[in-house]
């Protein structure tokens, strides 16, 4: 039998949240809006209207180009990308076409193509025989991150694409957040027996959360076992459970770019490019490298204090209230998130160390190999069982959410 | 342009432009079609060897707004959805457009 290996590509679009739209003064947070209340002349595609580019948002995704390790084009541009569907107003969308403001980028080991910045599109719901068009997001600044087929596995892309959001939330440039669909992904997918890039890839779209990417990535795979490897493009569809074929106009793929001739070349000097280079701020990545050199943190504990800006910012601020070990532990076990609360668990803690505690544990899971067998294959008592024997043995100083809580971890 | 459009790639011309046209339409604005392309690559007779191309003759570059809301151009839903020939509950109405 042969065996395939998945080759995957994505193209990720991030709408950021800027105040107003890429193009005009609209307002760009349209989520929950009466449908058709914020638009103008620019972003409802009425003639004669001139639009103008947003600089923050520019300013955003070269940031975000940079935060990928890709090189800013210093000559840049946006390109009309011409189709018929009416979630755009114009007959085309202003894009960009051969000189996108990032290119050459890596994150892990999977390159990225480009980083460019064009408008969201309006939204459309399908009725029967018609379809509702609102235009309250057309105009919506969206960049888009596009990577070269390096994913061999879906784990790949999972780790890829959860990177990827916390750095785009680290810049607080957008929510990235897929169930309000200010993240949005379409992988590419293809089998290959040799380990080539095949000459057909299957496009998926209406992936909207971690879970069906994940899913439809599973179907396909299995899918293009089954039915041979053909060019087309096809949705993820819940109440099917599966992916289905997307009917796609003939020439949809002949989009016509040319240069908007409405807005004038962009230009970036070195220095305006290392200024924004200097607002990214630490990433996640380096944080949790400085949280375990400075505070003497575990692997798991500095990524579990970096997992966002804000909860690394609160540890920071909050260290010196006791050893960081303890602190780190209080804030990761108990959920804490303010200094009052930590306050009252320093207050209420027990007389014993973080370090006890943990000896302690470990002691008792060495004595009890039988319980955690019992429950790795789904015994819950076996977990109370453990906190029982560290309760004890500690007599009464420990708390038992604490326990089980480093007794997962240690044992999962 | 040699021997003039097809009909099939006036056809495609059309598809772009979102025309459905008729064999007979077809038929009379091929050589129309072909007459203009010929005409304007005379434009290939120039030399522009040296020319870089440009798509900017004005010489402006860098030109921004700043990140602020302007509600002063916006439209009202009514006045948004005035010119459209049909609308449903505030929203544009189309003919059904193949999704899923």
């Amino acid at each position: 039998m042969d065996t395939f290996k998945p080759i995957i590509g994505l193209e990720v679009h991030v709408e950021l949240a800027t105040a107003s739209k890429m193009f005009c003064g609209c307002p760009a947070d349209h989520f929950g809006k009466e449908p058709n209340t914020q638009t103008c002349p620019v972003c409802l595609g009425l003639p004669g209207a001139l639009p103008v580019p947003n600089k923050k948002a520019v300013e955003w995704t070269i940031m975000l180009g940079l935060a990928l390790g890709c090189t800013v084009n210093e000559e840049s541009k946006f390109d009309r990308k011409h189709y018929f569907y009416p979630d755009l107003p114009k007959g085309y969308q202003i894009s960009q076409y051969d000189q996108p403001l990032c290119i050459d980028g890596k994150l892990g080991d999977i390159r990225i193509q480009r980083v460019h910045l064009e408008e969201d599109t309006g939204k459309l719901q399908h009725a029967v025989g018609v379809s509702l068009v609102d235009f309250n997001r057309s105009g919506v600044p969206l960049v888009e991150v596009v990577t070269e087929p390096d994913f061999r596995s879906i784990e790949e892309v999972d780790v890829y694409v959860k990177k990827l959001q916390q750095i785009i939330r680290y810049l607080g440039i957008s929510g990235a957040d897929m169930e309000k669909g200010t993240m949005r992904i379409e992988p590419s997918i293809s089998l290959s027996t040799d380990g080539k890039i095949p000459n057909y890839r299957v496009e998926l779209k209406n992936v909207n959360s971690f879970r069906f990417v994940r899913k439809a990535l599973e179907y396909e795979i299995a899918r293009q076992q089954r039915e041979g490897h053909i060019q087309q493009t096809r949705g993820w569809s819940e109440d099917k459970n599966a992916t289905v074929v997307q009917r796609e106009k003939e020439e949809a793929h002949d989009y016509r770019y040319f240069p908007e001739p409405d807005i004038p070349p962009m230009r970036w000097s070195g220095r305006q490019i290392s200024d924004i280079r200097s607002q990214i701020g630490e990433l996640p990545d380096e944080k949790k490298e400085r949280f375990m050199k400075k505070y003497g943190l575990s692997d798991y504990d500095a990524t579990q204090l970096t997992e966002t800006r804000q909860r690394a910012e609160f540890f920071e601020e909050v260290a010196k209230e006791g050893t960081p070990k303890a602190i780190a532990n209080i804030l990761i076990n108990k959920k804490v998130t303010t200094k009052e609360e930590l306050m009252k668990f320093l207050q209420n803690a027990p007389s014993i160390s973080a370090d006890e505690l943990q000896e302690t544990v470990e002691r008792i899971l060495k004595e009890n190999p039988k319980a955690i067998e019992d429950y790795r294959n789904g015994k819950e008592q076996a977990l109370m069982f453990l906190v029982g024997q560290a309760l004890r043995q500690l007599k009464g100083k420990g708390d038992a959410q604490g326990i089980s809580a480093i007794i997962r971890r240690l044992i999962v | 342009m040699k021997g003039g459009l097809t009909p099939d790639q006036v056809h495609k011309i059309a598809r772009l432009a979102n025309l459905i046209l008729t064999s007979e339409e077809v038929e009379k604005f091929a050589p129309q079609l072909s007459a203009i392309l010929e005409f304007v690559s005379k434009l290939q007779k120039i030399p522009t060897k040296d020319v870089i191309p440009t798509s900017q003759v004005n010489g402006l570059e860098n030109v921004y707004r700043e990140d602020e809301i302007d509600k002063s151009r916006m439209l009202t839903q009514e006045d948004a959805l005035a010119n459209a020939p049909a609308t449903h509950n505030g929203f544009f109405k189309v003919k059904a457009v193949f999704g899923e």
